[in-house]
């Protein structure tokens, strides 16, 4: 049986064969060089990518796996010059829009055809994210929800409930600022978490597809939908729900006022758990929540932004890559690195289980059953870079100045006019 | 050149092209790496960014020609014009830094005990890293726990957000860069002052001259190489000022503190930039900027070369 798949290997690459079969078969016939380029540079992700790099060298005897590491941070710039002179054969990117120019310039490998062949069971859930123009672009390999997250001491001394609805929520926070606390903690310094506030309020005001539009430049940002998203956020701009001087702060640097209890909420991604709790907060002070209705009968729109890897399209050894991008995406390898060992985070494959963890569990749960609407990445990758940037420094602004918000909605809409003609 | 003829004369045929043309060549060849690597780094670099910002360019794929499109586009764009005014903020209040490194200088200027200690000490700030320095301040600026608003609360005044007020933001931020800039100053015009005439003092004292009189009309003519290096020095300090907006608020809060160099930066190189042309545009227009400056710098410098031969 396995003879006669490793006589046909070469024939059968890239026609329909099951992971399982493609992945047996693999372990004889890889050799040379696998090069990887990672952005997986923090602590934990780089142990995992480490040894992700180290186990799939041992299963090749004749393939020797070349693993660089690069900072997260500074990959974001570093990633054009990699994939254009002596590219690697698989580096780590993001989701959706983000893929945009690398894909308009012909850098990543369309990979389309090894999803079709069924290299990627059990990972249809998270097909869109990784398509444009039709066309499979990479895989993802961990992904998280954002949501509230709150300080569920607090909200029993004052006896509150998770919203469910906006008046709830307004509510609740009236309730909070009468204790002397604020409702939320946020660091807008690096822009990207009033991002995160617009995703939310607006895709509950008018909806997840609308929110798409408005990314595809489709809307106008000056629409009366636009001002109602708004009009709803200011009302807890208006109430003082966030903490001052947030324009001064990282998002690291607002934790404290969550962990001291002068706020009592972070809308965040689910990393800032690990982050809470090593700041002294237990899982008995610690709770989430879905971000309450505003519109009724709205189907709920999330975010969920997804890390990935990609072929580069000079690569050299391309089956090893198709072997490799197989190999991670395998329920098996799912489970492991989104473990509690690994990245803590959601596994992409539906095979795979999931921490046991209140926060993921919950978090998955959420995306599972109450993301009918959809699943976005984040702001800043499903709206085009450009687009992204000036939004979210307009948000920003909005936060401290809300009686600006013409000016920055006629300028938002000059820069769409510009952005999307091109 | 001229090329000195032997004492005693040879033969033409006994010497080789280079031998006869030696005293032409050698400095040529000397000169020729420095040469070579300004050409590769500087100048061609400089051509590259003017024929880019013509040019609408992803930075991966193809580039297409615009013409003067960029150039128009910057002339409606309101954050370049609040970077062009920042850059004029930073070149004024820059030069705050000559007078003061002017002060403490004349009053490091004297013999008591310990006084190469006080001298490293106020030069220790030019010692340290732009990065360091932007920490440190950002953290002096801290709206609830910096020291700037614990003393504005020990004499009962309202605390400020420096760095978090779009009015304040830019001032603070060039508080910060002229602390290691005016000691960069003062050490330009502690070796100046080394090397004024004390007989020129001694007459002027003579002649009735004290105090200021004596600073404005005897010392500063003779501090004037030190005060021509230390204007050179701060208005490019002033017209590089990248790191410490960087670090201390990453051009924020909206936008109001980019300067130039940070909104090229922004623009072209970013997370979020991928507009090559329109960032070699902004490039152009600061080195347009700085070409008046140096066009001056260098003038000048070539008068002072004709004054010394004569």
């Amino acid at each position: 049986m396995r003879s006669i798949f490793t006589a046909g290997a070469a024939a059968l690459a890239g026609t329909t064969m099951l992971a399982g079969m493609a992945f047996a078969d693999a372990h004889s016939n890889l050799s040379g060089t696998l090069r990887i380029t990672s952005d997986m540079s923090n602590p934990g992700p780089r142990a995992v990518m480490e040894s992700l790099a180290a186990e799939f060298d041992e299963m090749h005897p004749d393939l020797e796996v070349d693993l660089t590491i690069v900072d997260r941070e500074a990959w974001k710039t570093q990633i054009r010059n990699a994939l254009s002179a002596d590219p690697p054969d698989v580096v780590n990117w993001y989701a959706a829009n983000r893929m945009t120019p690398y894909v308009d310039a012909g850098l990543f490998m369309d990979i389309t055809d090894w999803w079709d062949a069924g290299d990627y069971e059990g990972l249809d859930s998270v097909r869109g994210a990784m398509t444009i123009n039709d066309r499979q672009w990479g895989i993802p390999y961990t992904y998280y929800q954002w949501g509230v997250y709150y300080r569920e001491d607090i909200f029993n001394e004052l006896g509150l409930e998770e919203p469910e609805t906006w008046e709830q929520e307004i509510a609740n926070c009236q309730a909070i600022l009468d204790s002397g606390r604020r409702c939320y903690t946020i660091g807008t310094k690096f822009l990207w978490t009033a991002g995160g506030w617009f995703d939310y309020i607006n895709m509950r005001t008018n909806g997840f597809d609308f929110h798409m539009a408005l990314g595809r430049g489709e809307v106008e940002w000056t629409d009366d939908r636009v001002r109602e998203t708004f009009a709803n956020w200011r009302q807890l701009i208006d109430m003082g729900a966030y903490i001052d001087d947030h324009q001064t702060y990282s998002w690291q640097e607002a934790l404290p006022f969550m962990i001291n209890g002068e706020a009592t909420a972070y809308l965040m991604g689910n990393f800032a758990v690990d982050q809470l709790r090593n700041g002294g907060l237990t899982d008995d002070q610690l709770d989430f929540y879905q971000f309450p209705i505003i519109t009724e009968g709205l189907p709920q729109g999330e975010d969920a932004p997804t890390d990935t890897f990609h072929v580069a399209a000079g690569a050299q050894n391309v089956d090893a890559a198709r072997a490799f991008l197989a190999y991670v995406a395998s329920p098996e390898v799912q489970t492991r690195i989104n473990g509690p060992d690994g990245l803590g985070q959601l596994p992409v494959n539906a095979n795979a289980s999931i921490v046991d963890d209140e926060f993921l569990q919950q978090g998955f749960e959420m995306l599972s059953q109450n993301a009918q609407g959809g699943i976005a990445q984040f702001f800043d990758r499903d709206y085009p870079a450009e687009m992204a940037s000036i939004a979210m420094e307009g948000f920003q602004e909005f936060m401290v100045f809300p009686d600006n918000l013409d000016d920055i909605l006629n300028r938002l809409e000059q820069a769409r006019q510009r952005i999307y003609s091109e | 050149m001229s090329v000195t003829a032997p004492a005693v004369p040879h033969a033409p045929s006994e010497r080789g092209w280079f031998q006869r043309n030696r005293m032409t060549l050698t400095p040529l060849l000397f000169l020729l790496p420095g040469v070579l690597f300004f050409a590769v780094y500087v100048v061609i670099p400089i051509f590259q960014s003017f024929q880019i910002s013509l040019y609408e360019w992803d930075g991966l794929g193809e580039a297409t020609y615009i013409g003067l499109g960029n150039y128009q586009e910057l002339m409606t764009d309101r954050a370049f014009e609040v970077s062009i005014w920042n850059n004029v903020k930073w070149l004024v209040l820059y030069l705050l830094a000559i007078p003061a490194g002017l002060f403490i200088a004349l009053f490091l200027n004297q013999t008591v005990v310990g006084i190469r200690l006080y001298k490293s000490l106020f030069f220790f700030p030019f010692v340290l890293s732009q990065v360091v320095v932007g920490l440190v301040f950002s953290w002096f600026y801290l709206p609830r726990e910096g020291i700037l608003n614990g003393v504005l609360a020990f004499f009962g005044l309202e605390p400020v957000n420096v760095l978090g007020d779009p009015t304040l933001a830019t001032y603070g931020i060039i508080a910060a860069g002229l602390w290691p800039q005016t000691a960069y100053c003062m050490i330009l015009y502690l070796t100046g002052l080394n090397a004024v005439d004390p007989e020129q003092i001694e007459a002027g004292r003579l002649d009735g001259a004290k105090g200021i009189r004596m600073l404005w009309y005897v010392v500063l003519p003779q501090l004037k190489p030190a005060t021509f290096i230390a204007f050179v020095v701060t208005i490019i300090g002033a017209l590089r000022s990248f790191d410490l907006i960087s670090i201390m608020t990453n051009g924020g809060p909206f936008g109001s503190t980019r300067v130039l160099s940070f909104y090229m930066f922004e623009k072209a190189l970013s997370e979020y930039g991928f507009r090559m042309g329109y960032g070699a545009a902004i490039a152009v227009v600061l080195f347009l900027i700085m070409l008046i400056f140096i066009g001056y710098f260098l003038w000048q410098m070539w008068q002072d070369e004709k004054e010394a031969r004569r």
